[in-house]
């Protein structure tokens, strides 16, 4: 008597769509996933694709000229070491967050960016979300246009990954949301005019027109987090970092589009 | 630092219209906005571009504020001859940038 009961009253449940599939079932199948471009207007879109009409390239171009600079009591610019950064740089961004032996962890292109300046230029780090850094991101990742997303492989890192996936599944916030109720469950649903999209991280640095500026994906994970009420991370935080690494392993594939155009 | 993108067929025939579409980075700061403690944000925008060519002025705007970041603008001019378009950018405290690019005329 008992099972029936529970069973009319599950049948019940899940015809007024009341209870919420398994997590696990629905992320995004593989054949499924589509970059934030694909919701775009055309106009957007055209703009993206027009290195001469595309505002992310005057990043890439102010990037160069960072990468060029000496700097630090090393005296040393990216240059020095790297040499050209169509070379030496060509994929790095792909693969990024990366694994670091000495922090035993997770760091980003920024973080990157900034260790190599303590360690190599010797001198002060970039402010996150700033013009200097946000250019040189840019350069660097610019040199990776047009490839696939590989995912960093180091073992050591998939503990990081799963942290991230977990943030990605919790409820968070005044609303109660985790990242999934959107971007898996209602990615091709809009909120008010706009697409909510899959949140896939494969063209950053972004000139969002609403910033009228370049931005990093952490500057798009804090909006997210302040939309959903809850509260914040700093910039450059683990749990930051660790959501950056499970985006990147979701979009393992596709090609990264940075500098991208995003509304 | 400042940035600037051009784009100018390299080349084109005689009595052609061509489109000429220049970039550049500025934060356009539209001097109405205010810090969260209430002061006001100065503002800082272009406030006139001119495009000449061969030293004759051929393209001139006025900005104003409202207009947005890095403003981009597309203008035809017909091709005669070749030589050389100079851009120029000029705004609030000092600002100053130009850029160049060249056209064959066939």
């Amino acid at each position: 008597m008992k099972v029936v009961a529970a069973i009319v009253l599950s049948s019940l449940l899940i015809a007024a769509g009341i209870v919420l599939r398994p997590l696990i079932a629905t992320e995004i199948p593989a054949s499924e996933r589509r970059s934030g471009y694909t919701f775009m207007s055309p106009d957007t879109k055209a703009m993206q694709d027009d290195d001469t009409t595309n505002p992310g390239m005057l990043g890439v171009i102010e990037g160069e000229a960072l990468w060029n600079r000496k700097g630090g009591s090393a005296d040393k610019s990216c240059a020095d070491c790297h040499h050209d950064a169509k070379v030496s740089m060509k994929g790095v961004a792909a693969r990024y967050p990366s694994y670091d032996k000495v922090l035993g962890g997770p760091v980003n292109l920024e973080q990157r960016i900034n260790l190599c300046r303590a360690r190599h230029q010797q001198a002060d780090p970039l402010p996150y979300e700033k013009h200097d850094l946000l250019a040189l991101t840019t350069y660097v990742a610019e040199q990776s246009r047009g490839m696939p997303i590989t995912p960093d492989p180091t073992p050591e890192l998939q503990p990081f990954v799963a942290k991230g996936r977990d943030l990605f599944m919790h409820r968070q916030g005044q609303l109660n949301l985790a990242c999934t109720n959107c971007h898996d469950d209602n990615w091709d649903k809009h909120l008010a005019s706009s697409a909510v999209t899959q949140g896939m991280p494969n063209g950053y640095p972004i000139y969002r027109l609403d910033w009228q500026s370049l931005g990093s994906l952490q500057r798009r994970l804090r909006n997210c987090i302040t939309g959903v009420r809850a509260q914040n991370y700093d910039y450059g935080a683990p749990e930051l970092v660790e959501l950056e690494l499970y985006l990147m392993s979701r979009a393992r594939g596709m090609p990264l589009e940075t500098p991208a155009v995003r509304p | 630092m400042t940035a600037a993108l051009i784009n100018v067929p390299k080349k084109a025939r005689n009595g052609d219209i061509i489109e000429i579409k220049t970039l550049t980075s500025h934060v356009m700061e539209t001097g109405y906005r205010h810090t969260p403690r209430g002061e006001v944000i100065p503002r800082d925008i272009i406030t006139s571009f001119t495009c000449r060519f061969e030293g004759d002025e051929i393209f001139h705007a006025d900005f104003f504020p409202a207009t947005a970041a890095n403003p981009f603008l597309s203008f035809f001019t017909t091709a005669t001859k070749s030589g050389k378009f100079d851009f120029e950018w000029i705004g609030d405290n000092g600002f100053s940038q130009t850029a160049s690019a060249s056209i064959t005329v066939e």
